[in-house]
């Protein structure tokens, strides 16, 4: 792992990342999205997408209640069909934490929370490594932080460096990823850069958004994403996972993301371990089309749980 | 409560099922005739011969030989279509012609592109996403064309040529068609196009296309037949005007035929294009525009970019990545949606193939081959990148015209455009880099009709095509491709 | 009692953001055939009505323009595909508004799609005409390239309803702009038609728009409005023009006066009125 003393040096280091065509980037996702997953291609990437969903209830009207229904379904997505996977994991707000680690148990299903002043991170570190530990005592496995995008645009990156050290020391074991929100950062060499602060900053997992602005996850930002942390391991040895949260709304979007994540950070990477999608409705879209696979034909939305 | 969890032996790894395209789209007949005045007609001679599958040798129709008569009989119906009819029709009454002819490929997008696959050997995704799209799009550029020749710079109301010979190569057959009859009819001429040996299907398909669009008869006639086919139109009297695309050599001789006549020419020859990698390069869209540049259509393209300059302080760095980029290529049936690379047009392409890269290897060249398993029938040649090339070995000299990759090193701007130049040829070359002022100073200095920045192998309709010194003159695509159809 | 099939009148609405809206105003006015019998109660558009294109069409002309100049083309040919298709009711509506026998106004509605093909010809084209590159006395790589002015407002030609509406309305369309259009008010319908062609159209909502009315009442608020960048006066009758050209000057819209019978329709005169050269310069060196 390069040591980084300075914000100078942390600098010089983004800077001699080479950009990133646009047109060239876009071309390349578009092209891997015409790629024909079928049978059982296409049986196997639904239920391995069904096991890196990250199934996700950040809403301010979110209650123990919801937690409940949440938990039960991230356990068993199909009560009918105990061969369908579990999911990654359950992302929830920091207080609600341990109602979802009561249901949870001891089952293999994660729980993540979202800190440090999720979604917009403008709070002092103060109040943002307050918001981790809570989540942590609290019994969380995993967390999702934000990085500090007005400091990042306006050139600021060994303050978000220095948060992203702070924020994975209070982890400990846990798991950290770290939301870019690459909607904010809106050019592809921004989001190369970010990643690599990232990684350099110890995220055991990269993010691309919060899923709570206008633009979240894009193919080509995760191709982005996906070439950085292949550059990484190359570079250091360190395996960063990729985690794509925001606008994959159909099983058809999400086997585009595995084809990329097959054909860019490579099959090492197609494992819940590596690589998740931040979601609420994707789930029941892969349910149904898992059922689709099964039965020969479509089938109705109401065969699952609405939450 | 148990829960399921996928063993670790079910995940990481998405090996892809085969995903055929339907044939049964096609609905190929078993022999077609010449398409003279309108009609599939029988050759003079009864000859016929068979058009192959590449990639699994099997013979897909029977077509036409035209013999030296049947050039007659078309070149005359071109005339007689000419004189009586197209010459008097208005531009905005070719333009609607054009329109349609566009919209009928469209319509008929998928039959041609699986057509075009079975013929061709390159993969359906190709022929589907490129070939067919571009094809229409051709014609729908030139047919807005058609009714406004005054302002397309070459004066108030030019006039047409006459009666045109085509002859177009196997690499992008539908495409290839469009290129030369789009322009030539918005222009007011008629034309007799020969399809390459190897592949006259789509043509013949379009001739059903050019009946559905109820072309006036004569106005395009589509002759199939071998090299004497060519020959035969290139020297008939009644011809006002060749447009060749094809190989250097062919072209020369098609030159010095015409040389003594006054038939008006273009040609669209070979070509050695450099690919050129500045260190400053976006890599990972430079390693996927080399990828483009040489392993789009196997190779088959002439503007190819076949020779990689790249600057030595990254040439490691690059060829490590090309290396391994060339592996994931999917070699196979060209029917698989998910197949990159499709197979050898034919017997003889391969063996020319063979032919040059044993060359590289005995030069001292260091060959990279991708481990890909190649299918037993058919024909087929591997992904290849050749490392520590220079200007002086045979591969990187001469055109390949396969998936074989020469990598040669430089250290400055001048000495990547001195190698780059060091040819013959010139069609086409690339250049990568965030720097545009050095972008834009380098392709100054190229020696190439078409020059790539930070892309490669993109064309477009309004965009002109051609080269410089061996690889041809003339343009296509865009106004300036107006002008060898025009008599100005 | 006779079993004549009793006739299903059309409501005529204007064309707002890609919906048929009736105006704001609630108002409408009778339309009559040339010879004076009742055709329809069309609406009286309002000055509302007129903000609300412009919002509309402002909105829209961002995306219309970063399409590439090919998918223009398609939207505007299929337009003629769309207009071929209906050319019986086109020719109608033709005859009966301008007081023209069958065959003439078969005539007029076949030269009508003959325009819409030319313009959908044209948007792949008008750059390289245009445009182009200067050879500037430096190491400079110097190009222009014509754009759209942005929302351009059409006062459509009185008299010529269906043709003269076609060339006002397509020519700024084609290079880019999106259009706020006033239809003829003693003779909308062909227009009318042409709106609802243009919905089936693939045209993106608010590329279009078509305000009924009356015109005196709506020009002053087109040529007053500061987010209209150009507009063309061909239906604007008499001394009228020369008032509303000093109202445009006021946000320096660009200003196309009438023609009438003179306008040659092959010239690339309305191409080029709302269409600004963008001139681009880059260093050449290593």
């Amino acid at each position: 792992m390069p040591a980084v003393e300075s914000e100078a040096q942390l600098r010089a280091l983004l800077a001699g990342l080479c950009g990133v065509d646009a047109v060239g980037a876009e071309a390349r996702a578009a092209k891997l999205a015409t790629r024909s997953i079928k049978r059982s291609t296409k049986r196997a990437a639904l239920d391995l997408a069904i096991s890196m969903v990250d199934l996700t209830a950040l809403e301010g009207a979110d209650s123990p209640g919801r937690i409940v229904s949440l938990c039960t379904k991230a356990m068993r997505p199909d009560p009918r069909d105990p061969r369908v996977p579990s999911v990654a994991a359950v992302c929830v707000y920091a207080d609600l934490v341990a109602q979802a680690r009561t249901v949870l148990g001891d089952s293999s299903v994660k729980v993540a929370a979202v800190a440090t002043a999720f979604p917009s991170g403008r709070a002092s570190l103060r109040v943002k490594l307050a918001d981790v530990s809570d989540a942590l005592d609290a019994g969380a496995d995993e967390v999702d932080m934000v990085i500090d995008r007005g400091a990042f645009l306006s050139g600021r990156v060994g303050q978000v460096f220095d948060e992203i050290v702070a924020v994975k020391e209070v982890c400990g074991r846990a798991q950290l990823k770290v939301i870019l929100e690459t909607g904010e950062l809106v050019t592809y060499d921004n989001v190369r850069r970010a990643s690599w602060l990232a990684m350099l900053g110890g995220a055991d997992f990269i993010k691309t958004s919060t899923g709570k602005v206008v633009v979240s996850a894009t193919t080509p930002v995760a191709l982005v994403m996906l070439e950085a942390v292949r550059d990484f391991a190359e570079s250091t040895g360190h395996l960063v996972g990729v985690k794509v949260a925001g606008g994959i709304r159909n099983s058809k979007d999400a086997i585009h993301y595995l084809v990329l994540v097959n054909e860019t950070a490579g099959s090492s990477w197609l494992t819940p371990d590596l690589f998740r999608f931040g979601a609420s409705s994707l789930l029941n879209d892969l349910l149904m089309q898992r059922l689709k696979q099964q039965r020969g034909a479509y089938v109705r939305p109401d065969e699952f749980s609405g939450d | 409560m148990t829960q399921h969890h996928l063993a670790n032996s079910e995940l990481g790894s998405l090996d892809y099922d085969p995903a055929p395209e339907s044939a049964q789209i096609a609905k190929l007949k078993g022999a077609y005739g010449l398409f003279i005045d309108g009609q599939f007609t029988d050759p003079t001679q009864h000859e016929q011969f068979a058009s192959l599958n590449p990639a699994t040798e099997e013979t897909l129709v029977t077509v036409a030989h035209a013999s030296a008569e049947d050039v007659d009989r078309a070149v005359a119906s071109a005339r007689k279509a000419y004189d009586t009819v197209w010459s008097k029709t208005t531009g905005a009454r070719r333009a609607k012609y054009l329109f349609r002819i566009a919209r009928i490929i469209q319509e008929r997008s998928r039959e041609l592109a699986v057509v075009e696959t079975l013929d061709n050997g390159k993969p359906i995704r190709e022929s589907r996403d490129v070939d067919i799209p571009l094809a229409a799009a051709h014609f729908f550029y030139y047919a807005g064309w058609a009714d406004k020749l005054d302002h397309a710079g070459f004066g108030a109301d030019p006039r047409p040529v006459g009666v045109c010979g085509q002859i177009i190569p196997w690499n992008f057959p539908l495409l290839m068609a469009a290129w030369k009859l789009a322009p030539a009819l918005a222009a007011g001429n008629t034309c007799v196009l020969k399809p390459a040996e190897t592949t006259p299907l789509s043509a013949l398909i379009l001739a059903e296309i050019l009946q559905q669009a109820e072309l006036p008869e004569g106005v395009v006639n589509i002759i199939t037949g071998d090299g004497s086919t060519g020959s035969a139109l290139v020297e008939h009297p009644g011809v006002d005007k060749i447009a060749f695309t094809g190989s250097t050599e062919v072209g020369r001789l098609i030159q010095q035929r015409v040389a003594t006549t006054t038939k008006r020419l273009t040609l669209e020859l070979g070509g050695n294009g450099a690919n050129i990698v500045f260190d400053d390069a976006p890599v990972d869209e430079m390693i996927e525009g080399i990828i483009d540049g040489i392993f789009f259509n196997q190779g088959h393209v002439c503007c190819a970019g076949s020779r990689l300059l790249v600057q030595e302080t990254i040439a490691d760095e690059v060829l490590r990545r090309l290396v391994r980029r060339v592996e994931q290529l999917r070699v196979g049936d060209p029917m698989d949606k998910n197949t990159d690379v499709g197979a050898i047009n034919s017997a003889a392409q391969l063996e020319r193939i063979k032919e040059l890269t044993a060359f590289g290897e005995s030069e001292g060249a260091t060959r990279y081959t991708s481990s890909c398993a190649l299918p037993d029938k058919g024909y087929w040649f591997a992904p290849t990148v050749f490392a520590d090339v220079t200007q002086s070995h045979r591969i990187a000299r001469e055109e390949i015209f396969g998936p074989v990759l020469s990598v040669l090193t430089f250290r400055t701007p001048e000495e990547a455009v001195a190698k780059a130049n060091n040819t013959n040829y010139g069609l086409a070359c690339g250049v990568w880099s965030e720097k545009g002022s050095r972008t834009l100073w380098v392709a100054q200095r190229l020696r190439a009709g078409v020059v790539w920045a930070n892309t490669y192998n993109r064309f477009d309709p309004t965009s002109p095509f051609g080269g410089v010194r061996e690889s041809g003159f003339g343009r296509e695509g865009g106004r300036h491709g107006l002008e060898a159809y025009l008599n100005v | 009692m006779s079993d004549s099939h009793v006739e299903v009148r059309k409501t005529y609405k204007l064309l707002i953001d890609g919906a048929l809206a009736r105006s704001e105003s609630g108002r409408s006015y009778e339309v009559t055939t040339a010879a004076g019998a009742f055709l329809a109660n069309v609406a009286q558009g309002s000055r509302k009505d007129v903000r609300a294109a412009v919002v509309a069409a402002r909105a829209a002309q961002a995306n219309w323009w970063s399409a590439t100049a090919y998918n223009r083309g398609q939207v505007i040919y299929r337009l003629a595909e769309m207009a071929e298709s209906r050319r019986a009711e086109l020719a109608e509506h033709v005859a009966l508004s301008e007081g023209l026998k069958p065959a003439a106004a078969q005539v007029t509605v076949a030269r009508a799609v003959d325009r819409m093909v030319w313009y959908a010809g044209w948007t792949d084209k008008v750059a390289q005409v245009l445009g182009g590159a200067n050879p500037v006395a430096g190491p400079f790589f110097n190009f222009s390239l014509p754009t759209p002015s942005g929302v351009v407002g059409v006062v459509a030609p009185q008299e010529s309803s269906l043709e003269g509406f076609v060339d006002c309305v397509l020519a700024p369309l084609c290079v880019g702009n999106t259009v706020v259009v006033l239809a003829s008010q003693l003779r909308p319908t062909p227009a009318l038609l042409v709106g609802e062609m243009s919905t089936t159209s693939d045209f993106p909502t608010g590329v279009l728009n078509i305000v009924t009315g009356f015109t005196q009442e709506l020009t002053p608020t087109l040529a007053s409005h500061e987010d209209i960048d150009g507009i063309d006066l061909e239906g604007v009758e008499g001394d009228a023009a020369d008032a509303l050209a000093k109202v445009a000057a006021g946000s320096i819209k660009r200003v196309l006066r009438p023609r009438g019978r003179h306008d040659d329709p092959t010239s690339l005169r309305r191409l080029r009125a709302f269409v600004e050269t963008s001139t681009v310069w880059h260093t050449i060196g290593q």
